[in-house]
């Protein structure tokens, strides 16, 4: 049989679950271990005794008057301020101007290649690329559900969009700031698809909560008479094969672009 | 707050009381996040003492502690909105007073060794000076104020993690997880840390407290055996 480790006593000591039973066994019939447990025990029964100075019961009144002229009016929400629908409006606005500034960079300064800034100009297409790529698969999403909604034949005679809606409002401010940086740099081709897109996403976002199904005939026909479902989706595949490359590749970003133009 | 164990006729009643606190912490946190400032003034005033006593282990200081407590209910109100309602009040602007309290602590050491005075631990004193009496109990050894400062300085000798671990640990009774949340370590390295606590303080004290036993023993020429080896 082994004596017990200090570890172990002090653990057991300090109230630890694990092996209790076997270790106080081991206490009744080992003297040696019963002192060693004695000796940390009058150790933490001294320090025990040390004293905590009193505080009265107006102790907590006392702290309150003390800190009360500190605090702010409202207490910190934290996170939960977050959820609030305006904070994403700030944010979803952020991004896009910290995006935007970012894309404007790389389409101002065109670095030579081969040298170390064009690396750094590759990452950053490849951030815009990802960017632009989700904006576009989010923006297909609301319009796909828009066009595919079917009109009620009977029954309610208004049709709640405002979950669309909420949605084309947070997406505009970011289109508009892709189609300005991609206008700047003169891919005409993804700029048109972004103004399309805007103007769409501007009718969805400035609709009622609920419209008639009218209304709602008369935005599905406007989705498919710009056809700009397809040319989304288009430039999506695109720019997700582009992704690829550029993940894979260096970019050969202009001449792409001028041919795309052309087309 | 997750305790050690008790009798079953105290941990009820213990538990009833702490259930019906929750109910109304939960409550006073529900108002002030509403806007009712005055609201918090009864967290304040319910928890203010227990947060000393915790604040005063760790820093071995009135004045640091009162500030701690202070500072740990104005960071608490600061940050209401990620403590969420769900939780007991009380174990949260704990583990906010225990954090406060190791920066502070980290805070001093780093001034005092600045100033770097020798630890007066370091100075060698005859154990048998300070137990005059022949048994010493430990009220009495408490009362021996020569002793009381030998243990605030082994107190004061361990790291700021390790008195952290002492405290909620041995006078506190904070469960392991509660402690390793602390320390933002994993469950066994503050069970470590608390062991490595005692096991300093017991180096350090052991002359002055446990010193009987093992004086006698060596003046009879019986040291006690080796841990860890078979019998």
């Amino acid at each position: 049989m082994k004596h017990l480790t200090e570890e172990e006593l002090v653990g057991y000591r300090e109230g630890e679950i694990t092996q209790r039973e076997a270790i106080a066994e081991h206490l009744t019939s080992c003297t040696a271990c019963r002192t060693e447990l004695e000796r940390i025990e009058a150790v933490l029964s001294a320090l025990d005794n040390l004293p905590v100075p009193e505080r009265g019961p107006e102790y907590g009144r006392a702290v309150w008057q003390k800190i009360a002229p500190q605090l702010p009016e409202k207490a910190g929400r934290g996170w939960r301020a977050w959820l609030e629908p305006r904070r994403w409006v700030a944010i979803g606005a952020m991004v896009a101007v910290v995006i935007g500034a970012f894309v404007a960079g790389r389409w101002t300064k065109k670095p030579d290649a081969g040298t170390p800034a064009a690396s750094v100009a590759q990452v950053k297409e490849r951030v815009l690329v990802v960017a632009v790529g989700e904006h576009l698969g989010k923006s297909e999403m609301v319009l796909m559900e828009l066009a595919n909604a079917t009109l009620p034949v009977s029954g309610p005679k208004q049709i709640n969009i405002s979950a669309e809606q909420k949605r084309a409002e947070d997406l505009l401010d970011a289109n508009r700031l892709y189609r300005e940086t991609a206008q700047q740099d003169g891919d005409a081709a993804l700029a048109s698809v972004l103004d399309d897109l805007e103007r769409v996403l501007m009718d969805v976002a400035h609709s009622p909560e609920e419209i008639t199904p009218a209304k709602l005939e008369s935005l599905q026909k406007r989705i498919e008479a710009h056809g700009i479902l397809f040319k989304v989706r288009v430039v999506g595949k695109e720019l997700q094969e582009k992704q690829k490359t550029t993940n894979s590749a260096p970019a050969a970003t202009d001449s792409k672009v001028r041919e795309r133009n052309k087309a | 707050m997750i305790r050690m164990s008790e009798s079953a006729g105290s941990t009820q009643a213990r538990e009833a009381l702490q259930s019906a606190a929750r109910e109304s912490d939960a409550l006073a946190v529900e108002r002030t996040l509403a806007g009712e400032r005055d609201a918090f003034r009864v967290l304040v005033e319910r928890h203010s003492q227990q947060l000393f006593r915790l604040a005063y282990r760790m820093t071995g200081n009135e004045h640091d502690a009162e500030e701690v407590v202070q500072e740990a209910f104005l960071r608490a109100y600061r940050n209401l909105g990620q403590f969420g309602s769900r939780a007991n009040f009380g174990t949260w602007a704990y583990r906010i007073a225990a954090n406060y309290a190791i920066d502070r602590m980290r805070q001093k050491r780093t001034e005092d060794a600045r100033r770097s005075t020798p630890s007066s631990l370091a100075e060698e004193q005859d154990p048998l000076d300070l137990v005059a009496d022949d048994r010493p109990t430990p009220d009495r050894l408490a009362g021996n104020s020569e002793l009381r400062k030998k243990m605030e300085e082994a107190l004061k000798e361990l790291s700021s993690s390790e008195r952290t671990a002492f405290v909620m640990r041995h006078w506190e009774g904070c469960a392991i997880e509660e402690i390793a949340a602390v320390l933002k370590s994993t469950t066994s390295a503050a069970k470590n840390t608390v062991f490595r606590s005692v096991q300093k303080l017991r180096r350090a004290l052991e002359p002055y407290v446990g010193a009987r036993g093992a004086l006698q023993a060596k003046a009879a020429g019986a040291a006690p055996e080796p841990r860890g080896t078979e019998l």
